[in-house]
């Protein structure tokens, strides 16, 4: 499990990559790269080499969704693979987050 | 530096001073013991922090001395250092052997001494802080399961309250820790039928079952009292988002098993596809998650749609925490949705699935250590009457309510002017069953009458200054001026209710102190925009059976009936 931040689009868009599984072990990493992050208005998940995710890496979405401002904030989730794609459908988290 | 406590023990008196008086030079107290017997007696006198020991003394020589010692020391660390003139590795080896921490050969150097002395000391001190540590640990754990085993007690109470033993339902529960992070919940409905919740906390334990605490007691006290499923998901997802951080949240499946209308509402929030399976074994279908779990939307954006299912009596319905589906064997692969479709589909009988699903998971993992919580229930369409054959009591209390009653509650002006009636008039008629699937109309009815009776009985407000927005505001504030001003009047309340059980007539009269109105005159279609519509009457058209005026129209009588046709709307 890897967390990676970095800044895009002028300093204003920030890219969360997480390889590996994703899961509780990953809460520190995670909290820490949008923590750190300021001035930020839109926050792009790649999951692209993640190869799990469990339900404490929902309520870490949920997280990141409060600190982005909630209703208000701009986050999407990209490249998810069929397993993680499903998790999230089950979810029905795509009524509060952008999954391209 | 610290003054040391060190017991010397030699038989011979010159080497015994010698060391004592170095020992007591480099700032130690001294104890002397001139032979293994008294070094005994006075190391249980002294508890020195260290002992030097002569090896061979008359009587009790050093090495059963030593044991001795160390035996009455018990847990502490005593360090033992045997004094010799013998110097071949032999010898050394067995002063060790017996018991001794370290020797030191005579003729001693002093700058060795002290360093032994000061070194053991360091050694002692790290020993002490780690017994002290663990008692500390022990006490605290000891401390924590007490604590647990209560909070367990007080979890079943709640948790289990309900009808989880009805034959119609099966489950397994199998937690990860003492605490399940998965609940299920399982309650009869006053009018016949059933609630079942199956619930999925973020985590595991003692966190996950806190939040299950106020989710059971609201499922339960709401299912007793009458409320709809739509209502009780409602308040628990109000609740649960408010007691719990954000990033914790429940996933659940909740069940209306209507008997009577042979069909069951589903509502699915974040659970993985459970299985309604025909009588017959013979047809599956799929109930998929349409919703985000409990506690995550607040409460105008909570979803509480249903899903409707036909159940005909024998029906079966299977749901399941994610527990089931991502088990995993010993090479890290999940038991997976399409096994799980594959056992259901396989079963040779409908009532087989239960057992083939668990012995499926069961050799699969093959012991294989999990990490989830993991629930399966079975729930089957019956007629769920066996509470009357078996005569079973709910501990949530009388679920018939009161049938026939009535009360006169008058509220004089100074009442008026600072209190609002109508939730209270509200609570006494949701005591009847019967009237709380309505409670919401119930409620419009009884604040409509009332703010009639007080705005233009009362205070004698006319309606038709609200027709623009100008003389919206001009009402308000006639109307704050006259609660202000009010010294004299009076609105009066009577409630009549009777009923059977299954049907019953509420009946509402509410009169007040004002002059009242032509009603004679008014027109009974909703066609003219009159004094008359803007008293809420067309609203209250539709809720109630009969609206009657009399008297010279401050005193009307309204019946509504129930059941209603459409009680769910």
């Amino acid at each position: 499990m890897s967390v990676r931040a970095s800044l895009a689009g002028n300093g204003q868009e920030l890219v969360i990559q997480v390889d590996g599984r994703f899961d509780f072990s990953a809460h520190q990493e995670f909290r820490d790269a949008y923590e750190k992050a300021a001035e930020v208005r839109k926050y792009v998940v790649d999951l692209g080499g993640a190869t799990y995710l469990d339900s404490s890496a929902l309520g870490m979405l949920l997280l990141l969704r409060d600190h982005a401002g909630g209703d208000h904030s701009q986050i999407s989730i990209l490249n998810c693979n069929d397993d993680v794609r499903k998790i999230l459908a089950i979810s029905n988290f795509e009524q509060l987050f952008t999954i391209q | 530096m610290a003054v040391y406590k060190v017991l010397i023990a030699d038989d011979n008196s010159v080497d015994r001073k010698v060391l004592s008086r170095v020992v007591r030079n480099q700032g130690n107290d001294v104890i002397e013991a001139t032979n293994g017997f008294e070094a005994v007696d006075l190391f249980k006198e002294h508890r020195p922090d260290i002992v030097l020991m002569d090896v061979m003394m008359p009587g009790l020589n050093g090495k059963e001395a030593t044991r001795q010692i160390k035996k009455i020391a018990d847990e502490d660390f005593i360090p033992v250092i045997f004094l010799t003139s013998l110097s071949d590795a032999q010898s050394l080896a067995d002063c060790l052997d017996s018991g001794g921490d370290d020797f030191l050969t005579k003729p001693y150097n002093h700058i060795v001494l002290q360093a032994k002395i000061d070194s053991y000391h360091r050694m002692s001190e790290m020993h002490r802080t780690l017994l002290h540590q663990r008692d500390e640990i022990a006490r605290v754990n000891k401390h924590m399961l007490q604590e647990q085993r209560v909070a367990k007690a007080v979890y079943d109470n709640v948790a289990h309250a309900g009808c989880l033993d009805a034959s119609n339902i099966r489950y397994e529960l199998s937690p990860l820790a003492v605490f399940n992070g998965d609940v299920l919940l399982a309650a009869r409905k006053p009018g016949g039928g059933m609630h079942v919740l199956l619930g999925d906390f973020t985590g595991h334990g003692l966190p996950a079952a806190i939040g299950a605490m106020p989710m059971a007691d609201i499922f339960y006290g709401m299912t007793a009292k009458g409320f709809g499923l739509r209502e009780v998901l409602r308040e628990v997802n109000q609740k649960l988002k408010s007691v719990l951080p954000v990033g914790f949240f429940c996933c659940a499946a909740a069940v209306d098993m209507a008997p009577d209308r042979q069909a069951a509402s589903v509502w699915m929030g974040g659970v993985p596809d459970c299985y309604l399976l025909r009588k017959d074994g013979q047809m599956i279908e799929t109930l998929s998650s349409r919703h985000l779990p409990l506690g995550v939307m607040s409460a105008d954006k909570f979803n509480d749609q249903m899903t409707e299912f036909s159940m005909a009596m024998g029906d079966r319905l299977f749901l399941w925490s994610d527990g089931i589906i991502e088990a995993r064997n010993d090479f890290g692969d999940m038991f997976g949705q399409e096994r799980l479709l594959n056992v259901v589909r396989d079963s040779a009988h409908a009532n087989h699935v239960f057992d083939d699903i668990q012995r499926a998971v069961d050799e699969f993992v093959d012991g294989t250590e999990q990490d989830d919580d993991t629930t399966l229930i079975e729930v089957i369409m019956t007629d769920m009457l066996e509470r009357e054959e078996s005569g079973a009591v709910t501990k949530t209390g009388n679920t018939v309510g009161p049938r026939d009653w009535s009360m006169d509650y008058c509220l004089e002006a100074s009442t008026l002017q600072n209190f609002n009636p109508v939730p209270l008039m509200n609570h006494i008629m949701m005591e009847v069953p019967g009237l709380r699937a309505i409670g919401g109309q119930l409620y419009t009815v009884v604040a409509e009458l009332f703010s009639n009776a007080f705005e233009h009985g009362v205070l004698g407000l006319s309606s038709s200054l609200k027709q623009s927005p100008d003389g919206f505001m001009a009402y308000y504030q006639q109307r704050e001026a006259r609660v202000a001003a009010l010294t004299e009047g009076f609105v009066r309340f009577r409630m009549d209710h009777t009923g059977d059980g299954d049907s019953g007539v509420l009946t509402l009269t509410v009169s007040d102190s004002g002059e009242g109105f032509d009603y004679a005159a008014a027109p009974t279609s909703d066609a003219n925009q009159n004094d008359y519509s803007g008293r809420g009457i067309p609203l209250l058209r539709t809720i109630c059976d009969t609206i009657e005026y009399r008297g010279k129209g401050n005193e009307v009588v309204v019946t509504i009936p129930w059941p209603m046709e459409q009680a769910d709307a």
